[in-house]
């Protein structure tokens, strides 16, 4: 009784068409692909394919643009809020996001990154945390936690001389100018399911002009971490979690 | 009794991350023993244990999984 199920009124899930066909260059088990996928579903259920532009950084995202089917512009190193802010004052009625990973977003643009939020820009900031620089060759990032081994602190971060980490996004939370802020994760089926509301709730906020929404995702490096997808993600929940615990940090009264 | 599902996974797209299995609350998903085109094992369905719950393709970062479910 091997009844064929796969008829298109059985279908539940499928890749949304915000999403290009292209294969993403991500590595394995890598958290961007599925970030990417959530922030699409919720552009296509929001039905704003039309009205929203990314902005795309420099980093393992760089060729974000690639993959989302909406207009994309890519910005230097760093200053892919400043670049949304010009877009978002040109047009204010469209739905505007940067996608940044941390060493773009609490690194080299930490300046663009905090003015912009404590100016209040109109914008959805989706920040991807994995402490680490992918795309270089897994360097440390200002987010690698104490102790963490990267390619340039190989006996692990020393906080005395390598300072400590940066939580930006507590830092962003306390600017008058944010409006909601939020620190989420992509590596069980629950936790996207609660990025997907969040970034959803981040994009309605925009509609009404009350400032900077930023979310935080935690994500996962196999490559640059040295393990394999299932391990990071458990490394992932054991190291990085206590020092970036998920939750809402900042929302609206 | 629960309602019976089936996946049809996008064996090229698929880079064998292994994140599905992981997510999957009835194993249902394996690794493959042969390689696609890019040389990944990917994933396959190895039973009839699906019931169509969507864990498997949410999680997924290349988006190769669809999912179908009984009405």
């Amino acid at each position: 009784m091997s009844e064929n199920l796969t008829k298109p009124e059985n279908q539940v899930y499928k890749k949304t068409d915000v999403l290009t066909d292209k294969v993403m260059h991500y590595c394995p088990g890598c958290g961007h692909g599925t970030a990417h996928r959530m922030l699409a579903e919720v552009i296509d259920e929001l039905g704003v394919q039309e009205e929203t532009i990314g902005v795309a950084p420099v980093g393992c995202s760089v060729l974000a643009y690639y993959y989302f089917d909406v207009d994309m512009q890519e910005a230097a190193h760093g200053r892919a809020t400043a670049v949304a802010t010009g877009i978002k004052r040109v047009f204010p009625e469209k739905y505007v996001f940067t996608y940044q990973g941390d060493g773009d977003l609490a690194a080299i643009g930490t300046a663009e990154t905090i003015h912009a939020c404590n100016r209040g820009e109109n914008i959805l900031i989706v920040f991807i945390n994995n402490g680490i620089y992918g795309m270089t060759g897994g360097q440390m990032a200002p987010t690698t936690l104490p102790g963490m081994k990267s390619s340039t602190s190989p006996r692990g971060r020393e906080v005395e001389t390598m300072g400590n980490p940066l939580k930006i996004t507590e830092m962003v939370a306390t600017l008058p100018g944010t409006h909601f802020v939020t620190r989420q994760a992509v590596h069980t089926p629950a936790n996207v399911r609660k990025t997907k509301r969040a970034l959803k709730k981040a994009l309605e906020y925009q509609k009404e002009n009350k400032g900077t929404c930023f979310v935080e995702i935690v994500s996962n490096c196999p490559s640059g971490w040295k393990m394999t997808p299932v391990q990071s993600n458990k490394w992932m929940e054991e190291n990085m979690f206590p020092f970036y615990p998920l939750g809402d940090i900042k929302v609206p009264q | 009794m629960a309602k019976r599902g089936d996946v049809v996974i996008n064996i090229e797209k698929c880079k064998g991350c292994e994140v599905c299995i992981a997510a999957c609350p009835h194993e249902v998903l394996a690794m493959s023993k042969e390689v696609n085109t890019k040389g990944y094992h990917y994933s396959v369905k190895v039973n009839s244990n699906c019931v169509g719950c969507a864990n498997c393709a949410i999680v997924c970062p290349d988006a190769v999984i669809t999912v179908y479910r009984e009405k």
